[in-house]
């Protein structure tokens, strides 16, 4: 195997069904059929290969695992990749969500199949590597590598405006992912090594910090993504397909918060204390703000999209609090939100397939005709909203615990944002399920296929899973947040110390 | 070292190519225009032979012909990627010139003759050979350029070339007489031993004119004029060679003088290549913007990276020269790649050159626009692809050598020029079809798949050219 390790083989396995999906020739069904499903057995057999890797890993470890390295290009980009209790959990969010989205896409996308499989095969690939990669330049290539298939995936199988809104993603996140560059190079001026075990225990000025922490926040701040640069990200989930807007939301944008995690916080400390209320500040807006332009939304697609920019709020809040609650809670928060937001763009997929218009006023009364869609939308409804008995509430209660701690009057405003989200999840979820069923084009809508629940299974029973039994998920990353804060903390005492002499 | 053994190592290429040169011209003679693909073919076999002359050998370095000519690792390096693009050159203008009636036998020959003064230059190590070799190279481009000469355009471009050339060459020219003046020598090593500490005024004045000189042929802005006219009016095939070898031999030689003929007041340079690097940069992003034919797009394109270049050279480290090495590599592969893809574009028989010509590529041939989308992602530098790699190692020296600040205009204006190249990939995958191209040529397409498949898969196996590079940029320190 040339010496390259389990964590190699989950990251490129994508590349090899996508290999053999280019040699198929031809637009006949059959051949469309052998595609679907040598993408979707791909993906399948990845996630199987996760597994194994999630079974290798020992959570009770705050150390990197599975670690394998080759020189590659020498100093400055070395390949190397490894897991922490931070990333193994995104990585299986990856795994397991991808084969879904694919299996989504199975009816809905029928012209270009063999190129849209391929780009999402490629866009698992980069995805995962973001997740495993532990070169800073490595991660930056994955980082950035991923801005190819999706900007394909947005232009080519878009809706309308698909044009505007992929260039808009792009071009967003490649501004903000350039400056980070630039702080990568800075930094391996500085240390002579872009390893990132290594630069997480160097230490930088905190001059040189507050620079660094801001080229990454530019990066991830968008990626994120955090008022005010947000607006990307309503356009480019609005014009996505439904497994695009999935991937986007449910993988894509956890990329930011993992950044933070991975490299914000642990390798600029001081000025992640000095920017906290910065981020704070930010968070609490997004929270509140983007709460409110959700509940005047027309679009159903773009009022999830808003609620995702306010659940990412919650995100960057709890992490700069430092307190194990706040950053266990906003991990929690970003797995939660990544089955449920991509659940949530699946069931809108649904009613789209059938009636292709994603206006909330075309639709009223469902529940009459689609019985099992009602409740699925509702368990993901109420899970969005952060009800008890859900995945979703778990984090955002630890995220609200944390934030207290830290700061009142930021978990006083955050609070009222929970308010809100449930205002405008439950209201689309009454004009869109309840009432009677008025219009004539939603006579003979057909109930959810055995195909769809299928889909919808595993995501229904993940949601309620971890919403009464969250101790998989917490466990997973204990040891690493534990290791986070009291580093963090003896950082900061030193810095402390060393300018009070 | 005496006569032929001389003349059997370390000159072999270049001896290669000329005596090829002139047998070539001797078939010409003999047989017309006829002769044309019989010359084409044999120019190639001969740029093949001058590359094996370099690649196998085992030469130490030498210095040769009382130090006017350098025979390192860098000039083999370059020399290499200039006759790779040379050789590529020709296997694009075989199908344009027959069909555009241009298929005359001096073609070959001329681009012979200008690559044969690209190895002059980018081996001189003194002003005498600096000026011979880029004269020799720049009169046969001047040809070149008009080699339509029934055509308007081409004229238009011939001329402009011409005269603003000659203008620069004069510059050059004058500041090398200055450098001589204050320095009493032309040799790169002696006017680098002449000058310690504080430079006279006179060292700064033909400093500025001799990089002004090289500036005009690398098109590195403000000296960029010509460039979008005569990259607009040239014949295709031409404006690939302009385009690729020959600021590759431009850069080189600006290197070589840099590093070696004045580290001493290394300070006084740098705000020049910096400046130049930064207008360069940014005049490449926004210029581009607004630009409708794919031929004039791809020219503030090539400015925009020859802004990069000189941001790896002003960090004026090995670190620097390395990545410049590198980026022209990239360079070469993505502008031979774009411009075979231009030369693909045709229909009903006659050459299309705007972009919008692209609508739709990717239905009506999926692989060309395929090729072509991983091309413009590699002009913007999106990794895996090698035109990332050659920014990164770029921008690293450059940041090691504190300056971070260019770095980051660099980094902006090449965001701001992502916007043109996603115009394309743009109109070929989200526009309905425009009319189908003609059927391409076996050489067009093969240019095109191999340049882009050395972009797409040079990450795999990066060290043998990684390592070349490296040794190159240490020969000149």
């Amino acid at each position: 195997m040339l010496g390259f390790g389990l964590l190699s083989g989950v990251t490129f396995l994508p590349l090899v069904g996508a290999a053999f999906i280019l040699t198929q020739r031809g637009e006949d069904e059959a051949t469309l059929r052998n595609i679907r499903w040598a993408a979707f057995a791909t993906t399948l057999a990845t996630f199987a290969l996760s597994l194994v890797a999630w079974q290798r890993f020992d959570a009770a470890s705050p150390e990197f695992q599975l670690v394998e390295e080759h020189a590659w290009f020498g100093a400055g980009l070395v390949y190397k990749m490894g897991v922490d209790g931070f990333s193994i959990p995104f990585v299986l969010l990856t795994t397991f969500l991808t084969p879904i989205a694919i299996y989504a896409s199975f009816e809905s996308v029928t012209k270009r199949v063999a190129a849209y499989m391929v780009a999402f095969l490629v866009l698992e690939t980069l995805m995962i590597g973001v997740f495993c990669a532990l070169d800073l330049v490595l991660f930056y290539l994955f980082f950035e590598g991923g801005l190819i298939p999706m900007f394909l995936i947005i232009g080519i199988w878009g809706g309308k405006r698909r044009v505007y809104a992929s260039f808009k993603f792009f071009l967003y996140t490649l501004a903000g992912s350039l400056l980070m560059l630039v702080a990568i190079l800075a930094m391996y001026r500085q240390t002579g090594t872009t390893d990132i075990t290594v630069l997480l225990k160097s230490h930088f000025a905190p001059q040189l910090q507050t620079w660094l922490w801001l080229a990454f926040f530019a990066s991830f701040a968008v990626k994120m993504p955090m008022w005010p640069v947000h607006t990307w990200q309503p356009d480019a989930h609005v014009e996505a397909p439904t497994a695009g807007s999935v991937i986007l939301a449910a993988i894509l944008l956890k990329m930011g918060g993992y950044g933070f995690i991975r490299f914000s916080l642990p390798m600029f400390p001081d000025a992640s204390a000095l920017f906290a209320p910065l981020v704070y500040a930010l968070s609490v807006i997004a929270i509140i703000y983007t709460s409110l332009v959700a509940l005047v939304q027309e679009d159903i697609k773009k009022l999830i999209a808003y609620s995702s920019v306010a659940h990412m709020g919650f995100v960057t809040m709890g992490l700069f609090t430092l307190t194990p609650q706040g950053v266990q809670g906003a991990m929690f928060v970003m797995i939660s939100h990544g089955l449920v937001s991509g659940a949530l763009f699946l069931c809108v997929g649904v009613i789209y397939d059938r009636m292709h218009t994603r206006e909330i006023a075309a639709y009223g009364g469902l529940v009459n005709r689609m019985p099992l869609y009602a409740f699925v939308l509702m368990v993901f409804t109420l899970a969005n909203v952060g009800l008890p008995g859900t995945s979703g509430f778990v984090g955002e209660f630890l995220a609200l615990v944390g934030t207290f701690k830290a700061n009142d009057w930021v978990a006083l405003f955050a609070t009222s944002g929970v308010i809100l989200s449930a205002a405008y999840a439950l209201y689309l979820y009454r004009r869109v399920i309840f009432g009677a069923l008025e219009k004539a084009s939603l006579k003979d809508i057909a109930d959810l296929t055995p195909r769809e629940i299928a889909i919808f299974a595993p995501l229904v029973l993940l949601t309620i899973y971890y919403g009464v039994h969250p101790q998989p998920v917490i466990d997973a990353s204990a040891s690493s947040v534990a290791h986070l804060i009291s580093t963090h903390s003896a950082l900061l005492d030193a810095a402390r110390l060393a300018s009070a002499h | 070292m005496s006569f032929f053994p001389l003349l059997a190592h370390h000159f072999l290429p270049e001896v290669v190519l000329f005596v090829g040169l002139l047998a070539l011209i001797l078939v010409g003679a003999w047989r017309g225009d006829r002769a044309f693909a019989l010359v084409t073919e044999l120019a190639v076999g001969v740029l093949g032979l001058a590359i094996i002359a370099i690649v196998f050998s085992t030469r130490p370095e030498e210095s040769l012909f009382e130090g006017a000519y350098m025979d390192d690792a860098f000039s083999r390096f370059l020399k290499v990627v200039a006759l790779v693009s040379s050789l590529g050159t020709l296997l694009l203008s075989v199908d344009f010139l027959r069909r555009a009636r241009l298929d005359r036998f001096e073609f070959p020959i001329l681009v012979l003759l200008a690559t044969l003064g690209m190895l002059l230059l980018i081996s001189a190590d003194n002003l005498i050979a600096l000026y011979l070799g880029l004269e020799l190279m720049s009169l046969a481009l001047y040809v070149l350029a008009a080699f339509a000469r029934d055509d308007g355009r081409a004229s238009e471009a011939g001329l402009k070339y011409f005269v603003l050339g000659a203008l620069s060459s004069g510059m050059l020219l004058y500041g090398a007489s200055l450098l001589y003046g204050f320095a009493g020598t032309v040799s790169f090593s002696g006017i680098g031993a002449a000058l310690t500490g504080s430079a006279p005024l006179g060292v700064i004045f033909g400093l500025v004119f001799v990089l002004a000189g090289l500036a005009f042929k690398m098109s590195a802005a403000p000296f960029h004029m010509w460039t979008p006219d005569v990259y607009e009016g040239a014949p295709t095939p031409v404006t690939a060679f302009f385009a690729s070898a020959a600021k590759i031999a431009a850069v080189a030689v600006a290197a070589r003088i840099l590093v070696t003929a004045f580290p001493g007041i290394a300070g006084s340079w740098k705000q020049i290549v910096v400046a130049l690097a930064i207008i360069s940069t940014v005049l490449g992003a926004f210029a581009a913007i607004g630009q409708q034919n794919i031929k004039r797009l791809m020219a503030y394109s090539s400015i925009g990276h020859m802004g990069f270049v000189l941001i790896g050279l002003a960090a004026g480290t090995p670190g620097g020269v390395k990545g410049v090495a590198i980026y022209l590599v990239m360079y070469a592969a993505m502008t031979l790649g774009a411009f075979a893809a231009i030369l693909n574009m045709r229909v009903d028989g006659k050459p299309v050159e705007n972009i919008s010509d692209l609508a739709g590529l990717s239905r009506r041939d999926g692989t060309m626009a395929f090729f072509l989308a991983m091309l413009m992602f590699s002009l913007t530098g999106i990794p895996p692809l090698g035109g990332f790699f050659a920014k990164y190692f770029v921008l690293l020296p450059a940041v090691e050598a504190g300056l971070a600040w260019l770095a980051v205009i660099g980094v902006l204006a090449s965001a701001v020029s992502a916007y043109y190249y996603l115009r394309v990939i743009k109109i070929m995958y989200f526009d309905e079809p425009a009319p189908a191209f003609d059927p391409a040529p076996l050489t067009q397409s093969g240019v095109l798949a191999l340049s882009t498949i050395f972009l797409l898969g040079f990450w795999l196996y990066p060290a043998p050219l990684m390592e070349a590079a490296g040794a190159a940029a240490q020969s000149l320190f």
